[in-house]
């Protein structure tokens, strides 16, 4: 077994979390779906219970006491959420509903302002579904072309020999994800956005999976919007950011219309708010930003470099052990790989890997992780995926490849 | 460690999904239709050849888990010898069975899938084939799916 970093207290960290303490199917729960979603801590289920039990009102424009409370926290949070990017104004955080919500906002307000015939949308072929669908819409509405830079393999890395090839003068945006969900591989990113920029392309960089795992700094990354989800990193469900550059922001149309978002409305004309209200409109989700702002502060007590090297040694040691098995095919890359692991067992179908582990007391997921056209390209349906976080323990990755050999055995009996 | 899953791979069905029966097309068939999840990525395609009402011979391709693959499996022994109305009848009781554990007359071997309904993920594998079973008795074109109604 491996010995993690001592100077943090793993073991009470996961304390924190009511949800990890149960059985199922008559075992010890092992969760390891951080991917889909992560588990809330205490004190995220305690903002957001302290919000719909004393200050629960309508944001904005409310004079009274439980409004100016509502809003103060609403407000505080985007505040809060510039830091844990380090964005340099809350100006340049918008909520949404997640990573989807933000990425389609993009493409919908920028991509319809500044997409015409001709133009290519430069994408990955790693991307995720929430990558890949909003931007053929928008295409399909502007007559703009999507290309990819393509992925070399089971490694799931990217072949950027091809890069510069690509980044043709069509190319107007260039969106990628930061951590692959499917494969677990790391892109350069700054690296990437730097030679987008010199060229003058606009940069998105998904950061799903990345920003409750690793130090996000978008000024460093230098892309021009990045997207997260909530629930990905200790937050609710249904809360997302996205974070644009100012002067990008400021020029782009509403992507909604509606209340909160306007400065005066005429029956023919309406005049917009500045960002980041113009690209809210309607009562937003209010409880969602509290309970996010409690996981940001979670997460940073910890530290995200702590975080990120936990991670990534339940997933080394999760890869070699399962790589030393015979009848095994694994995904992503061998190095620098993220707190995942993706996997498929000779002649045992994904969903059965899942079902069986799930018996165990191991959830795992299964399928084709939104990245059907990756799963293709690699000539696969579906993978098994083990993700992990901070809460989670050598002992159970243990607990997953003894789990794994179980259902090598079941299958080969 | 798996014990308590034996009620959803029986020794017939782990039988049926390493060994599929009438694992092959019928190229003289006289109807076929295609069963396909595609979130799971089940895809199979179901062939039939009938003589008159009964049916003669079945068979089918395809991928899939292993619920699904033993289902479509058992489904092409159980049905030939069957009219129309007969395999009608078996595909109702199936589907009894696998939503419920429980069903209304004789199912035959199919009785091992009566696990089934305890793993309500696993009830669109286990009732793909049988669709596609309606599907070409219908002479459906498009591909039958289980995705979004479970059954």
């Amino acid at each position: 077994m491996i010995s993690m970093n001592t100077s943090v207290d793993w073991a009470r960290l996961r304390t924190d979390f009511p949800i990890l303490n149960q059985q199922v199917h008559g075992k010890p729960l092992v969760y390891f779906d951080n991917a889909a979603t992560s588990q809330k801590p205490r004190s995220v289920i305690d903002a957001l219970t302290h919000y719909y039990e004393r200050d629960n009102a309508n944001v904005h424009r409310g004079i009274h006491e439980l409004s100016n409370r509502s809003t103060t926290a609403f407000e505080a949070a985007r505040t809060r959420a510039a830091r844990f990017i380090n964005a340099r104004s809350a100006d340049e955080i918008i909520f949404t509903r997640g990573t989807t919500e933000g990425i389609n906002l993009v493409a919908a307000a920028w991509g319809a302002q500044n997409l015409k015939p001709g133009d290519v949308i430069l994408l990955t072929e790693l991307e995720h579904h929430s990558n890949l669908v909003p931007w053929q819409m928008i295409a399909r509405r502007t007559g703009a072309k999507v290309a990819y830079i393509p992925v070399t393999g089971d490694e799931g890395t990217l072949d950027l020999t091809r890069l510069d090839a690509l980044l043709t003068s069509q190319v107007k945006i260039l969106s990628l994800v930061h951590i692959s969900n499917s494969m677990g591989t790391v892109n350069p990113v700054q690296e990437i956005c730097a030679r987008a920029r010199s060229r003058g392309i606009v940069t998105l960089v998904d950061g799903a999976q990345s920003a409750g795992h690793l130090p996000v700094d978008v000024q460093a990354i230098g892309c021009d919007f990045f997207a997260f989800s909530g629930h990905k990193i200790c937050g609710p469900t249904g809360i997302g950011v996205l974070w644009g550059r100012q002067e990008i922001l400021d020029a782009m149309p509403p992507y909604q219309g509606g209340g909160e978002m306007i400065l005066s409305v005429g029956y023919q004309k309406t005049e917009y708010k500045p960002s980041p209200h113009r690209f809210e409109a309607g009562t937003p989700d209010i409880s969602g930003p509290i309970g996010l702002h409690a996981a940001m502060d979670y997460l940073d007590a910890i530290g995200r470099e702590k975080i990120w090297q936990h991670d990534q040694q339940l997933a080394n040691y999760a890869y070699e052990q399962l790589g030393a098995l015979k009848n095994i095919r694994m995904f992503g890359p061998k190095v620098n790989r993220a707190g995942l692991v993706s996997f498929l067992l000779k002649d045992v179908h994904a969903h059965d890997v899942v079902t069986l582990a799930d018996q165990g007391g191991v959830a795992l997921r299964g399928g084709h992780h939104c990245t059907q056209p990756l799963m293709h390209k690699l000539g696969v349906e579906s993978t098994a995926r083990a993700s992990f976080y901070f809460y989670n323990t050598p002992a159970e990755v243990d607990v997953f490849i003894t789990v794994i050999k179980e259902i090598q055995k079941f299958f080969a009996a | 460690m798996f014990d308590d899953i034996n009620d959803l791979y029986q020794q017939v069905i782990l039988d049926h999904c390493k060994k599929p029966r009438n694992f092959h097309e019928l190229p003289q068939c006289s109807c076929s239709a295609q069963g396909f999840n595609p979130l799971c990525g089940d895809n199979l395609k179901l062939f039939l050849t009938l003589e008159g009402d009964v049916i003669k011979d079945a068979g089918f391709v395809g991928s899939g888990c292993c619920i699904s693959k033993a289902s479509a499996s058992l489904l092409t022994e159980n049905v030939k010898g069957k009219t129309r109305a007969e395999a009608e009848q078996m595909f109702e009781r199936v589907r009894e069975l696998v939503t419920t554990g429980k069903t209304t007359g004789d199912v035959g071997k199919l009785a091992v899938f009566a696990g089934v309904y305890k793993y309500p993920a696993r009830v669109k594998c286990a009732i793909l084939s049988w669709h596609a079973l309606i599907g070409a008795l219908k002479g459906q074109a498009a591909p039958v799916s289980t995705e979004n109604e479970q059954t």
